[in-house]
């Protein structure tokens, strides 16, 4: 049997930390947990998780400033973000800090286990919603630019993935609808993370500004 | 209302409407129940007749304050206003005349005084724009074209009175003398300026201070007032129906909606698919008591055209809620340009649209053929293993205008 998971919790309030804690018992190993920004870079240098869950609010920052202490020095630690917030903004800024996944609090604990396994093994993991950040994102044309980057758009198959899981489809089912393997949906899942984390498209950030400014 | 109004002290204010030099005689007639024309010819009289008048719309001008509701402004024409003021300038030099006022005098007075009629009735306005930017909270209303227009007129103002000061001074000959006091003037202002500045700079960051603390103070109940309605309301209620787990289900998502409103502003502008969508399903989600996670793409204003999209989308929506028996439900719309695409989706144990009875008629007639006859479609998918999910679609006309 493979060893389980080893998991940081991340999260200011422990009574959030204590019900995550008591929903992931027996399907992965909480080694640490942390209730700030400054708790939970000693924690995660120390234990060495696989995997971070990590809240995007923090007292005294956002988690995006964990993963930028923490994954230069550490680059095989992967972060979840897991918030209850919906401002488009803020997920996009922990997605593009480097968390491989964005899912809400209201995750069942079977789910949310799933996503920390899918994590770990250096997979994405889209919720509904971020796929409808990610493809409101996109759908906007990108303004002219001197050189087209390939970073700046989605393929016609990337789009239709992400719009499977925007309705609701499990990664499992959105392979099956597609007649293509698992495998391949967390294949075009990896390459929109990449996309979103490596592009440079202004549209991203001003997007994710203007959402939250609409009246 | 009457009554209301007879308990409260009754002040006298200046009338903002209906004036036609500062609104002094109108709201005179206001608080007097006396009729505006008799007050006006009154003062003109007392003008005339010595300049009493003068004296008296001058003393009410700056002690009586405008009225603070922003009515309407139903003002004479500027016609009108223009006649009252010319008539008061030529009142004041027949007055002038009369009492002996050296004609050199005369001109440069009338210039000064109009210049400070100006100046004075700005102030009135200023007051009234900076009144009326507090009651729009947060609407920073600050059209550059008024502001432009404010200082027009107030540099007018002013160099109307500063001509009418230096002509008069010219007129007495006395110009060669103030340049002889210039200096020591200048000196004694400066002086002015050291010993009081100081003063003036404490007392002008003690008044910003106490505006902040004064908004914060009303942000704060503001807030109060909301967590109370909502948050409070909410768990008072949840306490109440701790053995109806599908009623505190319902009364949590409805509180968390509103909270995530406030918090993030994320309410979408108002009249568009988004937003009624948005409001559709937290309709539906009270009504059946069901979860609904929605997930949209792009937005457009809601027009005629995308009605039948929604009301499509909404007999989907109900129907899931009535028969998957799911405790949630996906839906997902997305506005791109050509046309507008939505997907219902649970996750129940499914049926076979073919065999839907004709007495079902809400998926035939409310939702394949509604959207048919819109030049749209409708399609049905159900499994036993994977529930079922509607998928519809419109096409987006260009908008005709009629």
């Amino acid at each position: 049997m493979t060893p389980r998971v080893r998991v940081v919790l991340v999260d200011d309030h422990s009574l959030v930390r204590s019900g995550v804690k008591a929903e992931l018992a027996g399907r992965v190993d909480v080694v640490g947990e942390a209730a700030d920004i400054a708790q939970a870079i000693a924690c995660i240098a120390s234990t060495r998780p696989d995997v971070v869950l990590l809240d995007v609010h923090l007292p005294s920052g956002t988690g995006d400033e964990v993963i930028a202490a923490i994954a230069p020095e550490h680059p095989a630690i992967r972060f979840l973000a897991l918030s209850v917030s919906d401002a488009a903004e803020d997920v996009i800024r922990v997605i593009r800090a480097g968390a491989r996944g964005y899912v809400t609090k209201s995750i069942s604990a079977s789910d949310l286990a799933d996503a920390i396994q899918r994590v770990a093994g250096g997979d994405a993991v889209f919720s509904p919603r971020l796929a409808g950040f990610v493809l409101d994102s996109f759908t906007a044309p990108p303004a002219p630019v001197a050189e087209p980057d390939e970073l700046d758009s989605l393929t016609p198959r990337e789009r239709e993935v992400l719009q499977l899981i925007a309705r609701g489809y499990t990664y499992k089912e959105s392979a099956e609808e597609l007649y293509v393997s698992v495998k391949t949906i967390e294949t075009h899942v990896s390459a929109v993370l990449r996309k979103l984390q490596l592009s440079n498209r202004r549209e991203l950030t001003r997007w994710a500004s203007e959402r939250r400014l609409l009246p | 209302m009457a009554l209301a109004q007879s308990r409260t002290t009754r002040r006298l204010y200046r009338r903002r409407d209906g004036r036609l030099v500062a609104g002094v005689a109108a709201g005179l007639s206001d608080h007097l129940g006396v009729d505006v024309l008799l007050l006006r010819v009154g003062f003109v009289v007392t003008i005339v007749l010595g300049g009493l008048g003068v004296l008296l719309y001058g003393a009410f001008w700056a002690v009586v304050p405008q009225t603070p509701e922003d009515s309407p402004r139903t003002n004479p024409t500027p016609r009108g206003q223009l006649i009252a003021f010319a008539a008061l300038a030529l009142a004041m030099l027949v007055i002038a005349q009369l009492i002996g006022f050296g004609a050199g005098l005369l001109w440069p007075a009338a210039i000064a005084v109009s210049g400070g009629a100006v100046l004075w009735r700005q102030a009135d306005e200023s007051r009234r724009e900076s009144w009326r930017r507090l009651t729009a909270r947060g609407a920073r209303i600050a059209s550059t074209q008024s502001r432009s227009r404010t200082a027009l007129r107030y540099s007018a103002g002013l160099s109307l009175v500063f001509a009418g000061v230096v002509a008069s001074l010219v007129a007495n000959g006395s110009l060669t003398e103030i340049r002889h006091a210039f200096l020591p003037l200048t000196v004694l202002l400066l002086g002015l300026v050291l010993v009081a500045g100081p003063w003036g700079l404490q007392a002008v960051s003690q008044l910003n201070e106490e505006r902040t603390v004064r908004i914060r103070e009303q942000e704060r109940v503001e807030l109060a007032g909301r967590v109370h309605d909502s948050m409070l309301q909410t768990l008072t209620l949840i306490q109440r129906r701790a053995d109806d787990p599908a009623e505190v289900r319902r009364l949590v998502r409805r509180s968390q909606r509103e909270i995530r409103g406030w918090l993030y502003q994320d309410t979408p502008a108002e009249a568009s698919v988004k937003a009624a969508v948005s409001e559709m399903c937290a309709e539906i989600e009270d009504e059946y008591r069901i979860t609904i996670d929605l997930v949209t793409v792009g937005d457009t204003q809601a027009t005629t055209g995308s009605q039948p999209l929604l009301q499509a989308l909404r007999e989907a929506t109900i129907n899931a809620a009535k028969h998957s028996g799911q405790p949630t439900i996906d839906v997902y719309l997305e506005v791109a340009a050509s046309e507008v695409v939505a997907f219902v989706r649970d996750r129940g144990p499914g049926f076979d649209p073919d065999s839907v009875g004709d007495d079902r008629f809400g998926v035939r007639e409310s939702i394949v053929a509604r959207m048919k006859r819109h030049g749209g479609d409708a399609s049905i998918r159900s499994t036993p293993k994977s529930g079922t999910e509607v998928q519809l679609t419109l096409p987006v006309r260009p908008t005709v205008d009629a």
